[in-house]
């Protein structure tokens, strides 16, 4: 293994602006990284070579001058949820199979400014629904740390790719924890924005009022940086948000004087692993030997969340997949009896079986008669979890939890009960309902595996979020490793 | 009766393609963004919103604090999303009336939505069609949703109903509202009632009306198809309707027994929109005088009998025309003559002050009445002021008694044979001898010619 491929943002800007390494160095150990170690873990769905080798010539040209951007020459790979002018982009899906997008979304591009290099697109569930990558329409990806497990989802490739050293910094959404759950699983850095700080403009839409592009990175510190390249109002998003974006501002300022909540309900989730546990318990006291004070918060309405969360996604999944409809884009079918026919042979060829479970809930959640009992209530539920987190938040500045209460599972092992793999997303989903940033970061294994710390902060707040994750970074030592595969 | 109404806007609803025209080729006037790639976003088209208050203003409806879009789930290929954006329980503006000659029908609501696609069936008929084409340039069109209340009691009330409300969308600017263009497409819903009952019986609802003809002669017909089919025992069927032109009946589309279920929910990607007050009451304050107060002014302040005040205050522009010229030539009625006769019909438009010249010059009797019709024309034309016109082309009127009855005698002294069948009764041969006295000389006033033939015949 290259140590190229082990380097941070910081570190490799440093080499790349002292001209000791190029960027096309840089990419080559990359893509002969993920010519070792992909076929094992399977991170990636397509390369894109046609895109990175001119990016990185491109980036030379402007180290050269000194010209460079935040992410000049910058390795990332994009979860295959984000539209690339040109670049075939399926969500997962086989009813996009060939799909080629006219346009490049506004946060991908924006790194593309900003001089980034993309390497390629990554596994994903099916329209980013689950919690392991076994729901790609492809093939399921393989954790670095055990190759026998997930990698968590619905950005398992995304968090695999970055684990495993195969690119420096990874692009996610999540809609119920699909950023930070399989950066927790995985053992790297992944973040939510507050929901309208980065453009969803080119993110295929799973749950409109939920979903949220944000970055994987193995430091804190560049995990801020790629948000920053990314973030900022976009007029081509009406949710997206024009306040200030200088997230990185009290990055290296610490934990001390800071209040920090820990939610009585999030430790006694259902599921959760002692070995989990306990590693989350030793960094609560590592943050409060950095001069934390730890209170005792409470979030009454957690134990609703999932169910109103598996009303509110499915319902609005069910509307955002209606134009898969086999007429303009990608699967089509021939010879049908008339245009129901069609329609009905390309959406049961085209989707999954989860998708297909979460369109037939959310036509049902949004069915007259139905309409006020099912998805008017999840969203009064809705209400009383921002308002939990209201309250939490006028007594403390963040919470901590774990990310996900259990470490990688099994491939295979939860398939067939798609409850128990609900339930992965029930300490990361309220920061969704609520519109929060929240950061998942690696405190230490339980059974081998990595565990995950999540911070969560109050709306716009992710300078608190990450102040809060660098200062256990800090304070622990414990550093994002690449997993070592094969 | 639902109206839709395209409001004038450079752009689509939800981004930032250009209208375009009827007959442009198919699907040149697209994006990402209206052909509902996967990853899109709608932004609202801040000229849509503002027609539409502009409209529910004029229409004196409440407009909330609060307004928001919803999705409206179906399927059909003309239809890129899969959903129309549109509003379903907090329109845009609520509770309006429109006066309609001293009857009022009360306006439910107004609200924005977007238009959809058309599909192009190769072949003849839908279900005999091989292979079907989308076209969206249509696609994303902004449309205003105006829903009166059941308060319209006829085909001439409906007809009435959709030109005042033509006059007042051209009135204040927020449409070209033009039927044949599709920037209008009333839909009226009919139901009938037994005399001395409260009760509506069933309704249907008409589809593909494209002019005010039409549109009487489409509910003049379903009115007597229902009355007929509640006579002879039967009952109406809730249904759409279409109106063949051809075969000039309404038939059934249909039924509303497979109804649809459009799952209205909350636009995710659009955030309520909180209508600035001061905004709605700039637009308020910016508000032309609306037709119906000006047809009043006109008759009280200008002394118009009310047929010429309906049809001057119909169009803002010959309204605007007609005071300021009324008010140059001193001369109300025979302005009007001028305004509706000469100016309206001609599609172009003079100064008020070359109107005015041409009243005065003509009422004065400068020149004759067909000769201001000419000098109106080249001063529509270009050609300079009236009495310029006059005076480059050496007209004026002869008005010398004298020099008038020379020439009616010698027409009389040529034409004997028209002048027995005048005295035999033949009164129409006025006109021909008139006509020769012109031919002598233009100049002479055809009134006066008129009236010193008769004299001197009688």
């Amino acid at each position: 293994m290259s140590e190229l491929t082990e380097l941070t943002i910081a570190e490799a800007a440093r080499l790349l602006r002292l001209h000791s390494i190029s960027a096309t160095e840089l990419v080559t150990a990359h893509v002969e990284h993920i010519a070792r170690v992909d076929p094992l873990v399977k991170a990636f769905l397509r390369f894109t070579p046609e895109l990175y080798e001119k990016q990185a010539e491109e980036a030379d040209r402007k180290l050269k001058r000194e010209q460079g951007g935040l992410l000049t020459g910058i390795p990332v790979a994009i979860k295959d949820v984000l539209c690339v002018k040109g670049v075939e982009t399926t969500a997962g899906s086989q009813i996009l199979r060939g799909f080629k997008p006219p346009y490049t979304g506004t946060a991908v591009s924006r790194l593309f400014d900003e001089g980034a290099v993309m390497l390629g697109v990554t596994n994903c569930d099916e329209f980013a629904m689950g919690s392991s990558t076994e729901n790609s329409g492809y093939f399921p990806t393989h954790n670095p740390w055990d190759l026998d497990r997930v990698p968590g989802g619905s950005s398992g490739g995304s968090a695999a790719a970055v684990a495993a050293g195969e690119a420096m910094i990874a692009l996610g959404t999540d809609t119920g924890g699909s950023i930070r759950q399989p950066a927790a699983v995985c053992g790297v850095v992944g973040m939510k924005p507050t929901y309208g700080r980065v453009s969803r403009y080119g993110l295929i839409a799973f749950a409109s009022s939920l979903d949220q592009i944000g970055p994987f990175a193995r430091s804190v510190e560049d995990a801020a940086l790629v948000l920053e390249a990314m973030a900022g109002h976009d007029p081509l998003d009406a949710t997206s948000s024009d306040r200030p974006n200088d997230v990185r501002r009290d990055l290296d300022k610490g934990v001390k004087g800071m209040r920090l909540g820990l939610p009585r309900e999030y430790s006694q989730v259902e599921g959760m692993e002692p070995g989990v546990n306990a590693a989350v318990r030793e960094a609560i006291k590592a943050l409060e030997k950095g001069g934390a004070e730890i209170v005792d918060v409470t979030l009454p309405h957690t134990d609703y969340g999932l169910a109103a969360y598996y009303i509110i996604a499915p319902a609005e999944c069910s509307s955002n997949l209606a134009r898969f409809d086999g007429v303009k884009y990608g699967l089509s079918v021939q010879d049908v009896d008339n245009i129901t026919d069609m329609y009905m042979r390309a959406r049961r060829q085209g989707f999954g079986t989860e998708v297909r479970r979460r369109i037939m809930l959310g036509t049902y959640a949004l069915s007259s008669g139905y309409y006020d009992a099912y998805y008017l209530k999840a969203q009064k539920v809705r209400t009383l979890i921002k308002r939990d987190f209201d309250e939490a938040f006028a007594k403390c500045d963040a919470i901590v939890s774990a990310t996900s209460p259990v470490v990688a599972f099994p491939i295979g092992s939860r398939t067939e009960d798609p409850l128990s793999m609900y339930l992965c997303d029930v300490l990361t989903l309220g920061g969704n309902l609520a519109g929060l940033p929240g950061i998942s970061v690696p405190c230490g294994m339980s059974q081998g595996l990595p565990v995950g710390l999540q911070v969560l902060a109050p709306q716009w707040r992710e300078d608190v979020a990450l102040r809060v994750a660098r200062a256990y970074e800090v304070a622990s030592g414990v550093k994002a490793e690449v997993a070592s595969v094969g | 009766m639902e109206v839709h109404v395209q409001p004038r806007t450079r752009t689509k609803m939800f981004c930032g393609c250009a209208i375009g025209q009827l007959g442009d080729p198919p699907n040149s006037n697209v994006c990402e963004v209206c052909m509902g790639m996967p990853g899109v976003l709608p932004v609202i088209n801040k000229a849509a919103v503002e027609a539409c208050l502009k409209t529910a203003l004029a229409l004196k409806c409440e407009i909330p604090r609060h307004t928001k879009f919803d999705r409206k789930n179906y399927m059909y290929p003309d239809l890129p999303k899969g959903y129309q954006i549109s509003q379903y329980d907090l329109p845009m503006s609520v509770n309006g009336v429109l006066e309609l000659d001293g009857r009022q029908v009360r306006i439910r609501r107004v609200h924005l939505e977007e238009d959809t696609g058309k599909l192009i069936h190769a072949g003849d008929k839908l279900h005999k069609a091989r292979e079907s084409f989308v076209d969206l340039n249509r696609a994303g069109v902004p449309l205003m949703e105006i829903v009166s209340e059941p308060d319209i009691r006829s085909a001439d009330e409906a007809r009435d109903y959709a030109q005042a409300l033509r006059t007042l969308l051209r009135t204040i600017g927020a449409s070209e509202a033009e039927m044949e263009k599709g920037q209008l497409r009333a839909e009226p819903n009919i139901s009938i009632r037994r005399y001395g009952t409260d009760d509506l019986g069933v309704k249907t609802e008409l589809k593909n009306i494209n002019s005010f003809r039409a549109l009487h002669r489409a509910i003049e017909f379903e009115v007597k198809r229902q009355i007929e089919v509640v006579e002879a025992g039967g009952t109406v069927v809730q249904e759409t309707r279409g109106w063949s032109e051809a075969e000039q009946r309404t038939f059934s589309q249909r039924s509303k027994e497979f109804a649809e279920d459009y799952r209205y929910f909350p636009e995710p990607d659009l955030p309520p929109l909180e209508l600035d007050r001061a905004w709605i009451e700039d637009l308020r304050r910016a508000l032309p005088e609306l037709p119906g107060s000006r047809r009043a002014r006109l008759i009280s302040d200008y002394g118009l009998p009310a047929a010429d005040a309906a049809s001057i205050a119909a169009d803002r522009d010959l309204a605007d025309l007609f005071e300021a010229a009324a008010r140059a030539s001193g001369d109300n009625k025979r302005t009007a003559n001028w305004v509706i006769g000469e100016v309206a019909p001609s599609g172009k438009s003079p100064t008020p002050d070359h109107l005015a010249e041409v009243v005065t010059l003509v009422a004065t009797g400068k020149i004759t009445r067909d000769q201001g019709r000419e000098v109106l024309a080249e001063s529509m034309n270009g050609g300079g002021s009236p009495s310029e016109i006059v005076a480059k082309r050496g007209l004026a009127q002869v008005s010398d008694p004298a020099a008038v009855r020379a020439a009616v005698e010698a027409v009389i002294a040529e034409n004997p044979k028209a002048v027995q069948d005048y005295r035999a009764g033949k009164v129409r041969v006025l006109d021909f001898l008139v006509a020769q006295v012109l031919k002598r000389d233009r100049q002479i006033d055809r009134s006066l010619a008129n009236d010193l033939l008769k004299e001197l015949l009688s």
